[in-house]
């Protein structure tokens, strides 16, 4: 068997969710070839499950008035509780109203400012003013001085990526869906593309590019309980993290939402929370106001969902078979508003529980939602460690997040990243001349070959890939959740360096022929655990808390040794990473108070005293 | 109270594989409290058979990637509770789509021809000014746009369409739909007659006979009946401008 294909493209990018697509457009429009791989279909990518909203700070809507990019970016970093890049902060900011607008002249349906006076369904009173009208009007969310989030109803990433997708079609850009990305083509140097499966007949294929661009999105899916869909594994950071010359940043930064939907995990927007929406306990108590006076609901998520946790602990949860959980409450915003705005919560608290969030309470709790950490590049995109390699959106760490990322800040970094590192993409592709030996690409494909024909004749082991997931998922949700602390992310260490050894011995029970679903998920599961790896090694050893890695053993922010950034590279043969740590750059904004948050109340009531 | 035992058949067919015959396959599971199918396939694969082929990606039916025939019917899998099913449940691929193999069909590809065909995107000779306010709209608008643009191109209309299902290039109700948002848009310069060259034919609106099982299918309740009736006046209207 060889690879039965080989494409070659000026421009080759991995994944065709929002960010993808974004810099594909910019690629094909400086005149390149570009072909996009993708796991699924474009418009089943996980991009289109995100439902609150972009946040840019148009300053169109009552609430929104005085905004500007500079308030975006104090609120972006405090966010981060310093962890971002300051700089790319302020570049994200200054250009998000203006990918926002270019989505607006591309069709997206955002909604729109209604001059006149309203009662907001959280009771306030407010006018939208003449002048605003039919401009992008916003919505509120956690962690913002402003209402800055733009939307469209409940399905913001649905017409972002329908739309996106639809400039994709236009151009002609090929995409090739149901096509995984398995290694890197690389010599520790220069990255020439990838080697792929084909998940409808298992064939390799071989993608030649001067420019390959990972955009494979997060890898909530480590945990098992995740907001996140199936397909969010992580791959295209695993085959990048697998060269061993490309650093992953801040892996241990792992954002849980607060409102996920127990027992499947399934998201209920911070909108719900934004429109004025509440968390109650067991006896239907408001409590976020005793914990967070200021923000309430809607401080920042690792805040929120610190509290939530806090809060279960003291029994004040409603238990069930699946564990505490608490309850969302948006029974008076209305009818019409959670029926409107809300509808795609509406439907899937009814769907899958039977619940009218219009009379009933929602059950909901913390889980695995979104990966600050990625890929390390620069403020171009440009991967750390080999030339011709960039990544964006959830996969990189390009770190406008830094240990917690607001909501909204997400879908709005896909497209602002697409555009920004997608003209960097083009710009080098267009004076890039790669030089490299053939043999490079044969050894690449005859490695994934004999990978394949391993698990196939269960040549070196019969382990399980589904016990050994399991595993893997169970142990970071024990170990490597919300709150942390060294012993317990010790074990975590150590078992999850035991699965991986483990994982040295995967066997498969089917044929594995064609586009096997049991290959495809052995082919994946080692590379999920260095991921994991490299969040529970890179947690041990941050010994501090900074937005949402928290040390019960560390519980305070160390901006003197610990205003930095991590770096884990995989080494081949290692069982660990080795870490690094690089300075994080504050060029605007020094280290201070959030304003909500643990610090800040330790620090109000030293005040007081 | 013990739980029931569910019975469930299973399609299966690799069209990759040289010997492989289609046929069906029955799997035993017991029923757990609150199990979708999307956990009882997934059960299936990790503890019973694991070369077994469906495809799931939000589980949350907000992606379209699991409509299959459940019992007969074009339905989301993920948000099919086994309690709304009798205990023996039969399922298999949806019609009208290229089998990838069990469960799983090709739906990306006959989306994807369907928006080049009809050319789905804003048509426009208006350049962007990226230093200028974006164009107003009014939200009465916004909204009308995003009632068809809430499709999640899952193919349920389109496996539940007698036409569809006899004439390969009919782009189905999700096509009519699809065309109906860029119609409602002010954004789309296109004219009557130009849309008329796209859905004014047998292809498009008028190879609909209006049996509006589509309607019924629609796991998101999207208005498909009105949305038809509304294209197809339009374009008789435009067809007799010709």
């Amino acid at each position: 068997m060889s690879a039965k294909h080989t494409h070659i493209t000026d421009v080759l990018i991995v994944g065709a969710g929002l960010a993808g697509e974004r810099a594909a457009v910019e690629a094909a429009a400086a005149g390149l070839d570009v072909v996009i791989l993708s796991l699924v279909p474009p418009r089943r990518s996980h991009s289109t499950a995100a439902q609150g909203g972009m946040q840019a700070s148009l300053a169109n809507s009552a609430m929104g008035k005085g905004d500007s990019p500079d308030v975006h970016f104090a609120d972006t970093v405090k966010g981060s509780d310093w962890g971002c890049d300051q700089d790319v902060a302020r570049l994200f900011v200054e250009k998000v109203p203006i990918a926002i607008r270019q989505l607006a002249y591309w069709g997206v349906p955002w909604n729109r400012v209604k001059a006149g006076k309203y009662k907001h369904p959280n009771g306030m009173e407010l006018e939208d003013t003449k002048d605003k009208e039919g401009l992008i009007t916003a919505r509120n969310f956690g962690g913002t001085a402003k209402w800055r989030t733009c939307y469209t109803s409940d399905g913001t990433g649905h017409t972002v990526q329908y739309t996106m997708d639809s400039v994709v079609c236009k151009m002609g850009i090929a995409v090739h869906d149901r096509m995984e990305a398995i290694s890197l083509i690389h010599d520790g140097v220069n990255c020439y593309g990838v080697v792929a499966r084909c998940l409808r007949t298992g064939d390799l294929i071989v993608y030649l590019a001067k420019a390959t661009v990972i955009a494979s999105g997060g890898a909530g899916r480590l945990y098992g309980a995740s907001t996140n869909a199936v397909i969010c594994e992580g791959t295209g950071t695993a085959i990048a993290f697998d060269t061993g010359v490309v650093p992953l940043g801040n892996m241990e930064a792992v954002q849980f939402h607060p409102t996920s939907m127990p027992p499947t995990c399934i998201l209920m927007t911070e909108g719900a929370r934004g429109d004025g929406g509440y968390l109650l306990d067991k006896n239907e108590y408001r409590f976020m106001p005793d914990y967070e006076p200021e923000k309430k609901e809607l401080a920042s998520r690792d805040v929120v969902s610190r509290r939530m946790v806090q809060h279960m602990r003291k029994g004040l949860g409603v238990e069930t078979e699946y564990g505490p959980h608490l309850w969302l409450d948006i029974r008076h915003l209305g009818r019409k508003h959670v029926w409107t705005n809300l509808r795609e919560i509406a439907n899937i608290a009814m769907n899958f529980l039977g619940l009218d969030p219009a009379v009933d309470l929602v059950p909901v709790r913390p889980t695995q939602h979104y990966t600050m950490g990625g890929i390390r590049t620069n403020i171009d995109g440009y991967a750390y460690g080999l030339k011709g390699l960039f990544a964006i959106g959830e996969a990189a760490c390009w770190d406008m997040h830094g240990f917690n990322r607001l909501g909204g800040n997400s879908l709005a970094e896909t497209c602002t990243a697409g555009m920004i590192v997608g003209e960097q993409v083009a710009k080098y592709t267009l004076g890039a001349a790669p030089a490299f030996n053939y043999r490079l690409v044969d050894d690449a494909v005859k490695k994934d070959e004999e990978r394949i024909a391993n698990l196939i004749a269960g040549k070196n082991g019969k382990e399980n890939v589904y016990e050994l997931r399991k595993a893997m998922e169970e142990t970071l949700n024990e170990h490597v959740h919300i709150f942390r602390n060294g012993p317990s992310l010790e074990t975590a260490v150590s078992r999850l360096q035991e699965l991986h050894q483990r994982a040295a011995h995967l066997g498969l029970r089917s044929s594995g022929l064609g586009a096997n679903p049991e290959l495809a998920a052995a082919l994946r599961l080692p590379g999920m655990i260095r991921l994991s790896l490299a969040i529970a090694y890179g947690a041990l050893m941050r010994t501090e808390s900074r937005g949402s890695h928290a040390r019960e053993d560390y519980p305070k922010r160390d901006d003197v040794n610990w205003l930095k950034r991590t770096l884990a590279y995989w080494k081949a043969g290692a069982e660990l990473p080795t870490l690094d740590y690089e300075p994080v750059k504050c060029t605007e904004m020094p280290p201070g108070d959030r304003g909500y948050g643990e610090a800040s109340a330790r620090n109000a009531a030293s005040k007081e005293k | 109270m013990s739980n029931r035992q569910l019975k469930i058949s299973v399609f299966r067919y690799n069209p990759n594989l040289p010997d492989d015959k289609p046929r069906m396959q029955e799997y035993q599971l017991e029923e757990q409290q609150g199990m979708t199918l999307f956990v009882a396939l997934n059960k299936i694969r990790e503890e019973l058979d694991p070369s077994l082929m469906f495809d799931f990606v939000c589980r949350a039916a907000i992606c379209g990637s699991c409509a299959m025939m459940i019992n007969g019917k074009p339905r989301l899998a993920c948000k099919t509770l086994t309690k709304d099913l009798p205990s023996e449940i039969t399922l298999m691929p949806l019609p009208v789509f290229k089998l990838v193999g069990d469960l799983a069909v090709d739906t990306g590809t006959w989306f994807r021809d369907l928006q080049v065909r009809t050319e789905a995107w804003v048509h426009t000779d208006k350049e962007f000014d990226s230093q200028a306010l974006e164009d107003r709209m009014d939200n009465e608008t916004a909204l009308a746009i995003y009632e068809p643009e809430r499709c999640i191109e899952c193919g349920c209309c389109v496996a539940s369409c007698v036409t569809a299902n006899i004439r390969e290039d009919f782009i189905g109700a999700a096509g009519i739909n699809r065309v109906a948002r860029f119609m409602v848009d002010p954004r789309d310069k296109r004219s009557d007659a130009q849309y008329f060259e796209v859905v004014g034919n047998e292809d498009g609106t008028f190879g609909c006979v209006g049996l509006m099982a589509c309607d019924d299918s629609c796991p998101i309740q999207v208005p498909l009946e009105s949305q038809l009736a509304w294209v197809r006046r339009k374009m008789a209207l435009a067809g007799l401008k010709l």
